[in-house]
Formats: C-alpha cells, structure tokens, sequence
C-alpha cells in the first residue's frame, strides 16, 4: 500500500519545472541573451514532509465505515450467483413462512391414497407417502423446522462464540489461555458424535435440537472471535477510547465488535447451513423431534422405499441442497463483499 | 500554589529493560510544556504511564504521579485504583494521538464519538450530548459542524480528524491535555493550523498542555518550557528562551545545531548538516551519563556516574557535570570579575 499514492509534490515539481523550459523556450524565442538556470528546487519545499503514513490506513479505515457498508451491499447485489442465493433463501423462507396457509391441516396426517407419484394427483403436485401423507405439505412445514432450527441454533452459538471469543481474546493472558482450551477441547469431540449424544441425553424436541447444534458450532465462532478481538484491540482507537476513560464492556461490544462483526456474518451464513444439514442428520437417524415433520426425517422415512419410491427421498434432498446450496452463496457473496483482502474496492 | 501534575522520580520498566529512569517533570495550569527527545528517549512512554496506558509489559516502577484535580485534591495515579482512574481519563487528563487517521473508530460517526466521551463523563442525555458535539466540532473550527456531525471519519481529511480527535480530548474541559507528537502526520500548513489551535484551547480552557515532539521548530513556537530526555532521562529542562539562547547540555546543544535552518544558505546542497555522532543504541550499557560515548565533550567523571540535574539558574536544570561547573565557574568569574 506504500506509495500507491502519489503525494503532488512530484507532479507540482515536474509542472514547475516544464513551465520553466517554456520560459526558457520564450526567452529564446525572443531573443534575450540568457534565462537565469531555474532555481534549483529545493528553495520551494524547504519542509516537505513524507505524507504516505497520513494515506497508507485510509483503506483500512474506509473499509468498514457505513459508506463502506453500502459499498459492500453494492459489491453483493451485483455478485448474480449470491443473488441466485438470496432469491432461493427467499423462496424457501416465504415457503416457511406461509405453511400455515397452505397447508392449514397437520402434515402428519393422512391426506390420500399412499404412494402416488408427483404429477399423477392434481391435489398431490408432489405426491404421496407410504402412509398417503402429502409430500408437498411436508416439505413446506419441512422448511419451517429446518430454517427454525437453523437459525436459532445459530443464533445461539453465536452469542457463545462472540461472549467467549471476545472475552478470551480482550482480556488475553490467563483467561485468554483457560477460555482457548474450552474451546479446543469442544474441537476435539467430534461435532456430529457430540451432538447425538447431546440429543440422546435430552428429549428429541426442536429447542434441545436447536441448543445441541448450538454447543457444537460455537468453538469455531469463538475462534474467529478471538482473533479480530486479538487484532482490533492493539489499534490505536481503543488506546484511544481507554485514554478516555472508557470502560471494558464499553470497549468491547461498542468500539470493537462492530469492526469485527463482518467474517463472523460470513461464518453464520454457512453455520445456519451446517446446521441445517446436522438436523437433517439426525431426523433421517430417527434421533429428531418425533412430533414434527422435517426434510430429514422425510428423507429417513422415504429410504426404505428407495428402489420403489425414490422421489420420498429425492424431492427433500433436493430441498436441502438448494436451501444450504442458497446459504453458501450467499456466504461467499458477504465474503467477497466484506472481506478485505479479496478488495471488493475497485 | 502546586503544580496542576507533579512527577516525581518515575522509572518505567519493562522485564528486560528500564527505557525511562527517575524522571521528574511539572506542568503547571494553562502552561504548555514539550517533552522533546529523539525516538526511543522514552518520551512517548512517559505520556502513557502518566495515563496508566502502558502496555501490558510495562510498568512503572518507581515514582509518583500527582496530579490535583478540579478540586484541589491530590492523588497519585500512579497508584490509583481502576475505577478511579477511569474517572481521570478523559474528565481531567485527555490525550491526543500522533495518528488522527487510526485513532478514531472506523464504523462510528464522528458526532457519535465525541457525544459518547460527554454522555460518559458528563451524564448528559443523548439529545443534549448530541448539540454538546456540535458545539465542540465548531469550537475545534469544523466548518460546517451541523452537517460534518454526522459524517464518518473516512468521509473528513487527516486535519479535520485530528480537529475531531482534539474535540473528543476537550469535550470534558480536561486539566491536562497531552498531545504525543499530534501534527506528524499532518502536512506543515496543517500542522500550523493544529498547533495554533490546541494553544488556543489551552488558553481558552486554562489547560495545562504537555507537548511531546521531536519537532524544535514546534517548541520553538508554542512551549513556554522544555523539558529535553535522552536514553530515559531528562537532561535539561529549561524556559524556552534560555534553552534556545543559551543551551547547556551537550545533547541539547547537538540537537540545535542539527536542526535544518533557512538563512545563510544553509541547505543540504550547500554542505552537510550537523549531526550527533552515533545513535542513542549506544547509550545501552552505559554506566555514567548515557550521552557520554556521543558527547564531543566527555571526561572521565561522565563514565564514572549518572550526573544529576544541577540547577544552574532558576528554572534551569543541567544534567552535566562538566557544562554545569564551567558555567558555574563563569558565573562566578563574572560576579567576582564584573
């Protein structure tokens, strides 16, 4: 970044200097003997300063400033493939959304004769189950249960990641050390292992689900957290900011988080996918909540039909890929948007 | 009546090493002191120990900080609480960084952060403490405060976010304020401009300003006494008449001749420069006086111990033996001689 900028001292210099040659030209031009030599600069800049340290943070500090932010909404609404994923998460999310509406009755319940093939019933666009349930009303109260369980699972590790990260990586030193050994010893569990055991204990149902994706997905938004927290709190504006007598929790969700939030909005995009796909894990196991009707749980129910039945299994799976499909997109547009080092500046 | 901050005696140190040593200096209200020396002196390191902001290796390991509130009262903050503390930065002693462009908060407006300091300090509503920002932007000379409020840092050039940094130090009509090195960043007009103002609030504030620069022309101009560190230790501290008349300390008087001037074509293409043979590294490991391997005039006396600071004159402080006593000796030549 040093010397991008070219301070006008050399541009004003070189012009003075042409000007001085015309002059010169014209003296010559009319005939006057001699041109006193110009002046050999330095007389004019007597105190030139270096200017690159006042111009070299400007980016930086450009980055994450709200005309940034519009910036970056730009950089993102002009990406077409995490548009794809906006537009998809917005079907599904509306799909969720108006459930309720279109399929008023339980999707539990039996609707018609099992086992029609999608097209074969107008009233059954995509057919029917082996217990006649209607796949297409599942699929839409499958997506309130996979987005709900996305979400505030992610939600809920968020806050536990940014609360430990942020306080680990703050206050450093033993609470730093005690706090990243937490976290590596969630990381060495195996997620998915953790994570049926942490159902197993509890009763199957959306908010335990919800909590248990939750404690496994955390460490890695601590992790993050850490870092930027480790970065952004050596930069001169918290010196500043504890200059002015600013106290801890001031400093740390008011002066430090928002600069920090950016890859960590990134990482939720794919957690709320990662965590789609871990409660789809564990209904197609039998391990999710037994009273509601999600993508995973359809896909386990359709699996003993796959020869006969494959669409039972295929038309959820397919919902899954295009939802965590969608997030990642959309993951990878924020990424591009707001992470610096890939310059979303032009 | 006491000074508005006494230091006394004050060594910082670090685990493997002590960059500033038994240094004592004084602000009193409404005066501006420059701390002066050149990089790595320690000069930077002193402003932040009188904040508490050392960094975390760092502490300080002897002295007293006394500083006398708006009150009358004093404490040592060199040993003060926390909490206490807190109250103290920002309120009564505010601070201005060398660096405008990194020392304001990127995602916050600058309105937002000078309204912040007030509400914290002041307890002042958001509404009001929203006008109060308004008022001290155009008391900085923003123009335009009512527009420029809402404006984020990297909407505002390097002159304007120091003007908002030196609004943000004042909101609280500090003391003391401390500005390390706040123009060099800035271009030379700018810097003017900077200066020009902090002296202004000095003045209009009856603050005690602490000027830490490396820049004589700039002690020159604004401080009314100077206080010059080598290698941690202050060598001479004098009012800025005498130091620039009539210099005493080796070190000191090195550096005047080195500084750049613009008459009798003192330019580079017309000869060298002055300079101060070797570095300030080779004060390390020194026994005596730490400018002795570089002073043109070291006796044997240099090497042997720290000199202290002699008074040669009221107000003037010499840490040199072999300067002191030949003045001393002069002094007396004339008293006795006419």
């Amino acid at each position: 970044m040093h010397g991008t900028d070219t301070f006008p001292t050399g541009a004003l210099a070189a012009k003075s200097l042409a000007a001085d040659a015309e002059d010169r030209a014209t003296a010559a031009a009319l005939g006057a003997e001699r041109v006193p030599a110009p002046p050999s600069e330095p007389d004019f800049w007597p105190n030139v300063h270096a200017p690159d340290a006042a111009r070299t943070v400007t980016a930086d500090v450009a980055r994450l400033a709200p005309v940034g932010r519009r910036h970056a909404l730009l950089v993102f609404l002009s990406n077409p493939t995490a548009v794809a994923g906006l537009l998809i998460l917005a079907v599904v999310v509306g799909a969720a959304l108006a459930a309720p509406i279109l399929f008023p009755d339980d999707p539990l319940e039996m609707a018609g004769r099992p086992l029609q093939w999608p097209g074969q019933n107008p009233r059954f666009p995509l057919g029917t189950d082996a217990l006649g349930r209607d796949v297409l009303a599942g699929l839409v109260h499958g997506a309130r249960v996979s987005l709900l369980v996305g979400a505030s699972a992610t939600l809920a590790g968020l806050l536990a990641g940014i609360l430990v990260g942020a306080t680990a990586g703050y206050f450093g030193g033993v609470v730093d050390d005690v706090l990243s050994k937490l976290i590596e010893i969630f990381q060495t569990v195996p997620g998915f292992i953790l994570l049926i055991v942490l159902v197993a204990i509890a009763q199957p149902s959306v908010p335990a689900i919800a909590l248990a994706i939750a404690a496994v997905s955390w460490p890695q938004v601590a992790r993050l957290v850490r870092a930027q927290f480790r970065a952004i709190k050596e930069k001169d504006f918290v010196a500043a900011a504890r200059a002015l007598g600013f106290g801890h929790g001031r400093i740390i969700f008011r002066e430090i988080l928002p600069n920090a939030l950016p890859p960590v909005i990134v990482l939720a995009s794919v957690t709320v996918a990662t965590a789609i796909l871990m409660e789809s894990a564990l209904s197609f196991m039998g391990l999710g909540d037994p009273n509601v009707v999600s993508w995973g749980s359809m896909i386990g129910t359709g699996r003993d039909l796959l020869r006969t039945a494959w669409y039972l299994s295929a038309v959820p799976g397919v919902a899954i890929v295009l939802t965590v499909l969608s997030l990642n997109l959309i993951g990878d547009g924020l990424n591009e948007a707001l992470n610096p080092r890939l310059g979303g500046e032009g | 009546m006491a000074p508005l901050i006494d230091v006394r005696d004050l060594s910082i140190a670090f685990p493997r090493a002590t960059p500033v040593r038994g240094l004592s200096l004084t602000v009193e209200a409404g005066e501006t002191v420059a701390l002066v020396g050149e990089s790595g002196s320690g000069k930077s390191l002193t402003a932040l120990a009188l904040m508490r902001l050392l960094p975390d290796a760092a502490r300080i390991a002897s002295g007293e900080i006394l500083f006398r509130d708006r009150n009358g009262a004093v404490s040592d903050l060199a040993r003060l609480e926390d909490r206490a503390l807190r109250q103290v930065r920002g309120r009564d002693i505010a601070m201005v960084f060398q660096e405008p462009m990194t020392s304001l908060n990127p995602v916050l407006s600058v309105g937002q952060q000078v309204a912040e300091v007030v509400r914290l300090h002041e307890g002042l509503s958001r509404r009001a403490a929203f006008a109060r920002a308004v008022e001290l932007l155009d008391l900085v000379r923003i123009p335009e405060p009512r527009r420029r409020v809402g404006d984020y840092p990297h909407e505002l050039s390097g002159g304007m976010r120091q003007r908002v940094m030196i609004a943000i130090a004042v909101a609280c009509s500090p003391r003391l304020l401390i500005a390390d090195e706040p123009t060099t960043a800035l271009d030379v007009t700018i810097q003017a401009q900077v200066l020009d103002l902090l002296d202004a609030l000095r003045r209009d504030l009856s603050m005690g300003l602490l000027l830490i620069t490396h820049d004589l022309g700039v002690v020159a101009e604004w401080a009314d006494r100077v206080a010059v560190m080598y290698a941690g230790r202050k060598v001479e501290d004098a009012p800025f008449e005498t130091l620039f008349g009539a210099p005493l300390h080796p070190y000191t008087r090195g550096l005047l001749a080195a500084s750049p001037r613009l008459d009798a074509g003192q330019h580079y293409s017309a000869g060298a420069l002055a300079e101060i043979q070797g570095s300030i590294a080779s004060a390390a490991g020194e026994e005596g006086c730490a400018f002795a391997p570089r002073c043109p005039n070291a006796r044997a006396l240099c090497r042997a111990a720290v000199p202290a600071l002699d008074a040669v004159a009221p107000g003037h402080l010499v840490a040199c033996p072999v300067t002191t006593v030949a003045a001393q000796r002069e002094a007396r030549h004339v008293l006795a001689f006419g």
